[in-house]
């Protein structure tokens, strides 16, 4: 590997091999819609309970309302953020935070690095941290978190959570202006991609379905039925008959959970939630995400004894 | 006398939390030492954004000799009571012991522990247990141990967190703990150990430039280290390099600096080793009004902005990193400018949207979109309260002297901006981009100032508007909110004033009283009122006989007025005085009779004639309480036998001679200063006669004459409500 990388997928394979050098399992992107990597099972739950935890990943994340059909050079309606969590939150995770900026090139001696005040809340996840945003050269390269409190428990022990903007971060590396020029590939490669020939079309698609022509009776609809689904989960009695064991079902609840907050952003996208309904559909998803957190403290993965 | 030093050595403190962190720490300590016996010739403490640190010195080496009483139960209570007590002391036996010295104690004999003892002792007639306890000399070191123990426990952070395994909560995890005391034979470490973090005697200096940790062995020593190792210590040295640095950078270039006292304040605690750097904007950005380019650098990227003086325009930016590199800042620079270009891009992509909305649908277009944004669901629309604003405003116009039209059209579009794109991106610049908007828009420049204006004032130090037009917006925007969350009962409460009630209250008095308006604001807030529908109103409305019953939203505004007179010297039963008088809704005339009043109970002749008012007022209350009738006939002079008597009827001619026509004029101080001269006349006469004479003719026509005493001096204010 050169000193400087020369693609977006060689910033993304750079930081999968730091941090799986610093221990961490790398997992994969998980398969449901988010707007966030913390919306990822292997954060929001994970964050929860007594046991270690250390994992890293790319997670694809939606926001429906920034899509700008691919005209803006740095909007997207869906990008990239890479992911790390650490529970306990190491000593010196600073330290091993600012490693990963020198993997991907970022050389701290010529460098401005700041970490400058930034409270992370998450209504919909009734989640909240202390931590900074990460400046690189006045621009913010990450969210650096120390997790509180999520889906209302107390986190005993914190974890430390990295979120770093992996377009905008690449975009800065390798020095370009709009992301669609962004080198995806090696941009020597037989066939050079750039990010542009991948998300440029699906960009303006999605900017559309998302603005004007989504069913809004249909996602309300889905809605409903994720909230629904989510509480008969939930409700469903812990002992399972057929294994004759305790099965409490947490994943499968919050899967429902995301659907839910996925489809509130889409819902709002279209312009039919009104600023007085935005809170009260926000309270309806952090209800479930806090059902979901109690039923996942009852889990062996949160630590509780069997 | 030795010296501590203190440093707290923690990740990223919050710049606007490390003024007051270091201010807090140097408090907590101090008070803490000295409670505990120690004394101390100085202390000073100082933050960087990593870490907080005390310097005290001339501390004494040990606490003085320290005695406390400590008052028990009566010698007759339960046993168990006087066990506990005797326990509390720290006495620790098996029962039998203390039965024992109970029984001892009762027999008036004294126990000793230690340097304590206890006894009993007639207390209001009863014989209770008491102690003396005595506390042996400690040495500063356990002293300072414990009080740092406790002050990083209850540190009063605005926000902490916890981290790692820890229960510790700091505002970011602590690192490392400096705690060292020193004096001429050397410098030794406090043992303390909070949470795993042992003190000792070393610290970190520049997180890149100079990351390795070194030791210190007292104050001098570590800041004169410190900054080998690319740390300022002190916040106000930090912020002196920045200006002068960009100031001297700034003038080099032909251009200024422009002042930002809060920003160099924060910059400041966002660095420990502050390197100027001056940066360019693009030339494509220049066109943006001079506010936009200014708030989009402050807010966003914390740039200074560098202004031509010739042109008046921003074209370059100053901004601080906390490094310095190899190539002299440039590629900081370079990734700055681009960060900015981003942002300028998107700004100037909302102005030229804007302005394209405007040219096309106006003003009130833009705006079109606020009957779907709710003001507060029990006062309906932005929209909704903007028609109420803009008929209020048409009717408040004359009473201020703007033209009804344009209040009513200025109040039409004032709000239209918060529709904008580039209000949505940047809240601050409400309403001024309104003024920018309205402009383009080619309406009236002073509808174009009451776009920007009428928001003001937004607190006691913010300017006031004196354009007619933005006066009448002003104050309807804020009479209509008032009113509305009044009629919806969500006043403010204690500390809780979720809608700035009171600011909007001191918003309408200085308003009214800095531009002499004259309105009653109980006629503006009834017809406010009329156009709240009635569905959203659960709260108090205007009682139908509002001269009786108690109006609280009046009340509220002569709270406020009192809080705003004080302020400028006038006391609180000087406007009570003023208050009780009729017209009391017209702010303008009741100030008028404060300060007149004010004036002249300045004077000796003003206090005197308060108390010759109450003594009059006093003997004809009782009179007339007594007789069950009212002494207003008047007094005739041919009743006066005394000298000073007739005098008095001659001092009240001519008083109300010169009173009657100075109230027709609102001349207040002609009044007052005419009533201060009776003065003389009211003393002599007292002095002179005994009201309650034998004979009645005469008793009736002295409290006949008292009444006219009365009469004139309650004519400006209820003089009975002054104090004293």
């Amino acid at each position: 590997m050169s000193d400087k990388p020369r693609s977006f997928q060689e910033i993304i394979l750079r930081l999968q091999s730091y941090w799986a050098a610093k221990g961490c399992a790398i997992l994969q992107p998980y398969d449901i819609e988010v707007g966030a990597g913390t919306f990822h099972p292997a954060t929001t739950l994970r964050a929860l309970g007594s046991k270690p935890w250390a994992a890293a990943y790319v997670q694809p994340s939606r926001r429906p309302t920034d899509g700008r059909y691919g005209e803006n050079p740095n909007r997207l309606q869906h990008y990239y953020q890479y992911q790390v969590l650490i529970k306990p939150s190491p000593p010196d995770l600073q330290e091993l935070y600012l490693g990963s900026l020198a993997a991907i090139g970022i050389d701290a001696h010529l460098h401005d690095i700041r970490f400058v005040e930034d409270d992370w809340e998450s209504p919909t996840l009734g989640a909240w941290g202390l931590g900074w945003e990460v400046w690189c050269d006045g621009m913010e390269v990450s969210q650096f978190t120390y997790f509180q409190q999520v889906g209302g428990h107390d986190c005993r022990p914190v974890s430390g959570e990295l979120t770093y903007g992996l377009e905008r971060l690449a975009m800065y590396v390798l020095g370009v202006d709009h992301v669609m020029d962004m080198p995806f590939n090696d941009p020597d490669a037989p066939i050079a991609l750039r990010y542009g020939d991948i998300f440029c079309q699906t960009e303006q698609e999605y900017a559309r379905w998302n603005f004007d022509v989504a069913d809004t009776d249909m996602l309300l609809q889905h809605f409903k039925d994720a909230e629904a689904e989510c509480h008969r989960i939930l409700s469903t009695p812990a002992h399972d008959p057929k294994k004759d064991m305790a099965i409490i079902m947490a994943h499968p609840a919050y899967d429902q959970c995301i659907k839910a907050s996925h489809l509130f952003n889409l819902l709002d996208a279209r312009g039919v939630i009104s600023v007085t309904e935005r809170q009260a559909y926000i309270g309806r998803v952090r209800a479930l995400a806090k059902a979901c957190a109690d039923a996942f403290m009852q889990t062996e993965a949160a630590g509780a004894s069997a | 006398m030795p010296d501590l030093l203190i440093e707290l050595f923690s990740e990223e403190i919050p710049a606007r939390m490390q003024a007051r962190a270091a201010d807090d720490l140097r408090k907590l300590v101090t008070d803490g030492l000295v409670e505990a016996g120690l004394t101390y010739a100085g202390a000073a403490a100082f933050a960087t954004p990593r870490r907080l640190t005390l310097a005290i010195d001339g501390l004494t080496a040990e606490s003085t000799i320290f005695r406390e009483e400590k008052k028990g139960p009566p010698i007759d209570a339960n046993p168990r009571a006087l066990k506990g007590y005797l326990q509390g002391l720290g006495m620790e036996a098996p029962d039998k012991w203390y039965d024992e010295q109970i029984e001892a104690l009762k027999a008036g004999e004294v126990i000793s522990f230690g340097d304590s003892f206890v006894t009993t002792q007639e207390l209001k007639g009863k014989r209770v247990l008491m102690a003396v306890l005595e506390y042996p000399p400690r040495k500063a070191a356990d002293i300072i141990a414990e009080v740092l123990d406790a002050t990083v426990r209850n540190f009063p952070w605005p926000k902490s967190m916890r981290w790692g395994t820890g229960a510790l909560k700091w505002v970011r995890p602590l690192q490392s703990i400096i705690c060292l005391l020193s004096d001429e034979a050397g410098a030794e470490v406090v043992p303390l150990t909070i949470d795993a973090i042992t003190a000792g005697r070393s610290t970190r200096g520049h997180r890149f430039l100079s990351p390795d940790a070194f030791t210190v062995n007292g104050f001098d020593d570590y800041e004169a280290k410190l900054k080998r190792a690319h740390v300022i210590l002190r916040a106000d040295e930090r912020a002196e390099v920045i200006w002068n640095d960009a100031t001297q950078q700034a003038f080099a270039s032909g251009l200024e600096l422009v002042e930002d006292r809060g920003l160099l304040a924060e910059v400041a605690g966002l660095v420990e080793w502050p390197v100027v750097l001056l940066g360019r904007i693009d030339d494509a950005f220049l066109g943006l009004p001079p506010e936009v380019l200014q708030t989009s650098m402050k807010e966003h990227q914390k740039f200074f902005s560098v202004r031509n003086p010739k042109t008046g325009r921003i074209e370059r930016f100053v901004t601080v990193a906390n490094m310095a590199t190899a190539d002299h800042g440039a590629t900081i620079l370079a990734g700055n400018q681009k960060v900015l270009a981003a942002r300028l891009s998107d700004a100037k992509f909302f102005w030229e949207n804007d302005l394209r909305t405007v040219k096309a649908d106006g003003l009130e277009g833009m705006g079109a979109g606020l009957a779907n944004v709710t003001f507060h669901n029990k006062l309906g629309s932005q929209a909704d309260r903007i028609a109420r604003i803009a008929a209020l405003a048409r009717e408040i116009a004359p009473h201020v002297g703007a033209d009804p039209d344009l209040a009513e059209q200025a109040a039409i579009v004032a709000k239209a901006d918060l529709q904008s794109e580039m209000v949505g991106e940047f809240p601050e610049l409400q309403g001024l981009m309104g003024r920018y908007y309205a402009t383009a828009a080619g309406l009236n420049p002073a509808v174009a100032a009451a776009c920007q204006d009428h928001y003001s004032p937004l607190g006691p130090s913010d300017a006031v508007p004196t354009a007619p037009v933005s006066v009448a917006v002003a104050l309807a925007d804020k009479i209509d909110t008032l009113t509305g969350f009044w009629a919806i009962d969500e006043k403010p409460t204690g500390s809780k004033d979720p809608f700035a009630l009171r600011r909007a209250a001191l918003g309408v008095i200085r308003l009214v009283l800095e531009n002499g308006a004259r309105i009653n604001l109980r006629d503006i807030r009834v017809s406010a009122e009329m156009r709240i529908p009635d569905e959203f109103k659960s709260g108090e409305t205007v009682p139908d006989d509002a001269g009786a019953n108690y109006d609280s939203l009046l009340a509220f505004f002569h709270d406020r007025l009192k809080v705003y007179l004080k302020d400028q010297g006038i006391r609180h039963d000087i406007i009570d005085a003023c208050i009780a008088m009729p017209n009391n809704d017209d702010l303008t005339l009741l100030v008028k009779r404060a300060r007149a009043l004010a004036d002249v109970l300045a004077t000796d002749d003003g206090e005197n004639l308060i108390q010759g008012f109450k003594r009059a007022n006093n003997i004809l209350t009782q009179a007339e309480a007594k007789d069950g009738v009212e002494y207003s006939y008047g007094a005739d002079l041919k009743f006066a036998e005394d000298g000073a008597e007739k005098a008095l009827f001659a001092a009240l001619d001519a008083a109300d001679a010169k009173i009657a026509p100075a109230m027709k004029d609102e001349d207040f101080s002609t009044a007052m200063t005419a009533m201060a001269a009776l003065r003389g006349p009211i003393d002599a006469f007292f002095t002179a006669v005994q009201v309650n004479d034998d004979r009645q003719v005469i008793r009736r026509n002295r409290l006949n004459l008292l009444s006219r005493i009365r009469k004139i001096c309650l004519s400006v204010a209820d003089l009975t409500k002054i104090e004293g």
